[in-house]
């Protein structure tokens, strides 16, 4: 059952990979979709058994690279945290498979494409069930390569295929952490197994060794280097900037890779090694403040972006921001169980944008819609409670986790906790300022669309709706109906090994004991938001052109996302072109070939054109020079052994 | 079966192939390229063929050298011996494997003295494999340096419009190389008696004569290799040279000098190696970072594959001197490995280059619009030289990082940084050739790859992928002669500080 859990979506990847176009559309959806909805059928019983039935198991597949005591294999490792994440993974692509059939339909490349979905659902896969590093690395970079792929997906777009590369190369600066902290592994610990790290990292606690020069201490050197490769994956400042770009992509992409799943893969690397990381002070107080900030940064570029989807995407970097800085503060469970209520409600959003942006003619800017909830009043409705669990309104999903994040910050009673509490309340009021803005920008007001876009409004068909109707479902209920296991009393239970919180790490009893106030927080948050968003966008819309008038330079300076993109084009791109092209030209031209092989070249070749005109000539020259010189070693040999020898 | 001289054999079949061709293709010229292209396809089929029950037969559990021959030649002293183990046997297949697509590569390249070119290539690949199952120093060097002369030829009657040019410069470098590699060799005659390679490897050198040993062995090989800044022959070499030229400079040519390296520096001359390591770790990690920046604003796209091949050489020469077994294994892996890859990607260009004749990036954009099997295939090799999980080109690259990780983490870092280099130029690369809009009214009628070249594009795919998934079968054969190597390496050094102790204890009486 494992095995076709996880290789049952590459099966229909190679099968419509290699043969969809003699397949033809239908026959190329109906397996990929049926894999996958097969999948996450299976996967709902391996979270029966092994989450629910507290069972974690391991499953052998094959050898990978042995050498000398670097010996990893193929296996897969199905834990509680990894049966959530196959639920997660598996679910939430299975829907968006649907999805695309009704998405894509006017696409010529519909078995490219639903290949591609596939392919990426096993390379996640492959990342959550990892039994060592270098496989976790291998669904790393294999999620990293379908993401390339499917940002790229139209690739006559010059903007898309800038986008794709981008995402590929930010990530791998992440990933030159996350490879640098293998290698560290390795070399501490003799291993990169999963179980034989985590039991020998307690003796290596207050231990040090050498990186890069300088003395440092072991485990939170190796968390930190890990967490370099989280960030790049789950897009958290500075290697955030992927992200908003990877919305040129079609909309499912965004819903499966850049909400609920690949990008929450940071976040699952550092539960899944919390081992490791609640050994390691250090590591955790950057991962909380990274997130932290990010949280907060993202929401503050959310609130005046003009893209439906750029407006998502920066939301979703801020939630992953909560997520990590949970993680920072010990709070694991909760984090994850963000991670599993944000996969529904931000999946949702973006599908819902995306059956928008279907009925709008593809078009995705907000300030050319308006006014069109009576026309697509299902869309309208999911998108409302896709809303109402990412601004944290009680009883939608997002409450839950949310809820639960912030009290644990402040629970933890740290700098960085205080620091991650009220960054992330802040944030919080922004996330729902920002999500009302959308929906009463999209659907509200007076339609700003042309004459012919309006006339084509039009609801989704049943093959997009009933995906965002299981999703609506999944962002109700999913926060009220799991609170218990993922962090309440049943909590220890639950998790059983596979999370590891040190017996002094109490943050999640202690957030159920916090004042009344923080409690409120979050929910006074979300209403002040909704409040303002209401108050800028229904009854007094000048206002926010107003406010972005006076205060001019922070309107830009939010619009321009704090100009990351300008500052590395001018601190890293440019230069490394730049030297490039000095290296080529100056490096290889002037210096090495100049004083090398031209100047004596260039005489040579002088004297040989004299000498003959047979163009090929010069070569059997050589080749003649050669010989002889072979000819006279060999006659020398024969003379000295001759003498020497008889 | 193992009785047979298969070495010998899979030496010089292709030579007799050559002869034939040479003797009977004769007739009218239609007739006899087509016979000539034929026996050279047959005779390069059945090499790779004996090549493989060659491998078949492989121990893997002894370090000896198997398969071993032994004449008297050259007056006694110098021998005619033979013998594979487990760093050069698949060298010996790799060559094997390559010529094959190559003549089908050449197929309807070449249109001019067929004949010629064939048994060019013939000959070239009995010096090849020769290289690597020789066991006498005068012998390796006869193949090695015997192998150019097939290779000038087929670059200066063959190659582009600036091809003596290139031969120059080719040749110059490996002139001054091969001139000190023979020195080096004449002085451990005399020194050691002998040219036999398993006594030299056992000699034991003194530490001083070593050094010197190894620097003359070092300017051949870096030169072959290519290391930098000796780097500027190879560019040059494959812009001119046809595509199947490219294909067996880069696949197996550019492995000799890793594996003189190995064969010959590391286990005859160990302190010196062991002495070296700064200079070869700082050369190698100019090799990644520089080239790779270079690569980046290349507009030919065979110069921009030429420069990434300095840039994975590096990786080489970094991991075989860790003198670990991750860095070795990983090193020779990357050999193979890169052997394939960038064999392909060589051939990938030649594709475009017989519809268009251009090699200029800008010259293309947009081909997935008309060649989505062309598209499919240069992604799978364009990221196996990225280095991506999955692929033949990560294995090697990892063990060397793992490997290298263990003795400096500096080099280990910034030869990660040239993985992230690496990315940028191969995907920009692809994205300006194949991604885009095809508006260029050149490329309005470009074709798809025909069955020819699916046919010789399948098998380079099957191997970048299972070297990928399941290196198993790669690396057992080289384990037990890798950690023999490393031992003998591990033993030398302990002598010699033994060595130092001992006198260090004696000045001090």
């Amino acid at each position: 059952m494992y095995h076709a859990i996880v290789f049952l979506p590459l099966l229909a990847f190679i099968v419509v990979g290699l043969f969809g176009r003699l397949l033809g559309d239908r026959p190329s959806q109906w397996i990929t979709c049926g894999a996958v909805i097969i999948a996450a059928l299976l996967s709902l019983v391996a979270f029966w058994q092994v989450a629910l039935g507290g069972q974690p198991l391991k499953v052998e597949v094959a050898n990978w690279i042995v050498s000398g005591t670097f010996d990893v294999s193929w296996a897969l490792r199905i834990d509680q945290l990894t049966a959530v994440m196959l639920v997660v993974v598996n679910g939430v692509s299975a829907l968006v498979h649907v999805y695309s059939v009704g998405y894509m339909s006017h696409d010529p490349h519909k078995p490219r494409f639903m290949a591609y979905l596939s392919l990426f659902t096993f390379a996640m896969l492959m990342l959550v069930t990892a039994d060592n590093f270098l496989q976790m690395f291998f669904g790393w970079e294999g999620v990293g390569l379908t993401s390339y792929l499917l940002i790229g997906f139209w690739y006559h777009r010059p903007s898309a295929n800038a986008a794709a590369i981008k995402a590929f190369l930010v990530n791998r600066i992440g990933d030159f952490g996350f490879g640098l902290g293998i290698m560290a592994i390795f070399m501490v610990f003799g291993s990169i197994d999963l179980d034989a790290v985590f039991a020998a990292t307690p003796g290596q606690v207050g231990k040090s060794f050498e990186f890069l020069g300088w003395n440092l201490d072991v485990l939170n050197t190796i968390c930190i280097l890990l967490f370099i490769g989280a960030m790049g994956k789950s897009a958290q400042v500075p290697l955030h900037t992927w992200l908003p770009d990877a919305m040129e992509g079609p909309t499912p992409v965004s819903a499966l890779i850049h909400a609920a799943t690949m990008v929450t893969a940071g976040v699952f690397l550092v539960a899944r090694c919390s081992p490791m990381f609640e050994y390691a002070p250090t590591a955790l107080i950057v991962v909380a403040v990274v997130g932290a900030s990010t949280a907060f940064f993202a929401a503050t570029v959310g609130l005046v972006q003009n893209d439906i989807k750029r407006v998502i995407a920066y939301s979703t970097c801020s939630q992953l921001g909560y997520m990590f800085f949970a993680c920072g503060i010990g709070a694991y469970p909760a984090a994850i169980f963000h991670l599993f209520t944000h996969a529904f409600f931000k999946a949702l959003l973006f599908l819902g944008s995306g059956s928008v942006i279907h009925a709008m003619s593809d078009e995705q800017d907000m300030r050319k819609m308006g006014g069109i909830y009576k026309y697509i009043p299902q869309t309208y409705g999911v998108m409302w409670i896709g809303s109402l669990a990412l601004a944290g309104v009680p009883i939608f999903a997002g409450y839950w986790s949310k809820d639960m994040i912030l009290e644990s910050a402040f629970a933890a009673h740290t700098g960085a906790g205080q620091y991650a509490f009220w960054l992330g309340l802040a944030a919080a009021v922004m996330t729902a300022f920002y999500s009302w803005r959308l929906l009463f920008m999209t659907f509200h007001g007076k339609p700003r669309a042309s004459q012919e876009v309006m006339s084509h409004v039009h609801e989704s068909p049943p093959s997009m709706l009933v995906p965002l109707y299981f999703l609506a479902a999944g962002s109700i209920l999913s926060g009220g109906l799991f609170v218990h296991f993922f962090v309440g009393d049943g909590a220890a239970a639950f998790w059983g090994q596979s999370i590891l919180m040190l017996p002094d790490n109490t943050v999640l009893a202690d957030a159920h004991h916090v004042p009344l106030w923080v409690k409120l927080g979050p929910i006074v948050a979300g209403v002040v938001g909704i409040a303002v968003a209401w108050l800028f966008y229904i009854r007094r819309t000048e206002l926010p052109v107003r406010l972005a008038k006076v205060h001019r330079e922070a309107y830009l300076f939010l619009l321009n996302k704090w100009y990351f993109d300008e500052l590395y084009e001018l601190t890293l791109v440019r230069p490394a072109k730049w030297l490039g092209r000095v290296l080529w030209k100056g490096g290889d031209g002037r210096i090495i070939d100049g004083f090398g092989p031209d100047g004596i070249a260039a005489t040579v070749i002088n004297l040989a054109r004299r000498a003959t005109l047979l163009q090929t000539g010069y070569v059997y020259h050589y080749a003649f020079v050669m010989l002889i010189g072979v000819a006279a070693l060999v006659t020398w040999f024969y003379t000295t052994s001759g003498g020497g020898g008889h | 079966m193992t009785d047979w001289p298969l070495l010998s054999l899979v030496t010089f079949l292709p030579l007799i192939g050559a002869a034939f061709i040479f003797f009977f293709t004769q007739g009218d010229r239609a007739a006899a390229d087509r016979n000539a292209k034929s026996v050279a396809l047959m005779t390069s089929l059945l090499t790779f063929l004996v090549s493989l029950v060659i491998w078949a037969n492989f121990d893997i559990s002894t370090a000896e050298f198997q398969f071993p021959e032994s004449h008297g030649w050259l007056g006694g002293e110098i021998n005619y011996r033979m013998g594979v183990d487990g760093i050069s046997l698949l060298f010996v297949v790799l060559t094997a494997f390559l010529v094959p697509i190559c003549v089908l590569a050449s197929w309807e390249a070449i249109t001019s003295r067929v004949r010629e070119y064939m048994i060019a290539f013939l000959v070239l690949e009995t010096m090849m494999i020769g290289v690597f199952c020789a066991l006498d120093f005068v012998l390796f060097y006869l193949f090695f340096e015997g192998g150019l002369i097939p290779m000038f030829l087929i670059i200066g009657v063959w190659g582009g419009p600036r091809r003596i040019y290139s031969s120059f410069k080719f040749f110059l470098y490996t002139l001054l190389g091969s001139v000190l590699l023979l020195l080096a060799i004449i002085y451990m005659y005399f020194e050691a008696g002998t040219t036999d390679i398993p006594t030299l490897m056992a000699h034991g050198f003194t530490a001083e004569a070593q050094r010197w040993l190894w620097l003359a062995m070092f300017a051949s090989f870096a030169v072959k290799m290519p290391m930098w800044p000796v780097h500027t022959w190879l560019p040059d070499a494959h812009v001119e040279a046809p595509t199947a030229g490219s294909v067996i400079l880069a696949g197996v040519l550019l492995k000799m000098g890793g594996y003189g390296f190995l064969r010959f520096s590391l286990p005859m001359l160990p302190l010196a190696s062991d002495y070296f390591v700064p200079l070869i770790f700082g050369l190698s990690i100019m090799a990644v970072i520089y080239t790779s920046l270079v690569a980046l604003m290349q507009e030919d796209m065979k110069k921009l594959i030429a420069y990434s091949s300095v840039a994975h050489m590096g990786f080489v020469t970094i991991g075989i001197f860790t003198f670990n077994t991750q860095g070795i294994e990983g090193g020779i892996f990357q050999m193979l490995s890169h052997g394939i890859v960038s064999a392909a990607l060589f051939l990938i260009v030649g594709v475009v280059y017989d519809r268009i004749h251009s090699r200029r990036i800008d010259a293309y954009g947009g081909l997935v619009d008309r060649m989505p099997i062309y598209a499919f295939t240069f992604m799978v090799f364009m990221l196996a030289s990225v280095g991506l999980p999955g692929t033949s080109g990560f294995v090697g690259e990892i063990l060397v990082l793992v490997g290298v990780y263990q003795v400096n983490t500096w080099v280990a870092a910034l030869a990660a940084i040239g993985v992230i280099l690496g990315a940028a130029y191969m995907l920009w690369l692809y994205r300006r050739t194949i991604f885009g809009k095809l508006e260029k009214d050149s490329l309005q009628g470009i074709l798809d790859m025909n069955r020819r070249e699916i046919a010789f594009f399948a098998p380079l795919i099957v191997m970048t992928i299972v070297m990928g998934v399941y290196p198993g079968p790669f690396l057992d054969v080289m384990h037990v002669s890798v950690d023999n190597l490393i031992g003998q390496y591990q033993a030398a050094m302990q002598a010699a500080a033994d060595g130092a102790a001992a006198s260090g204890q004696l000045a001090a009486r």
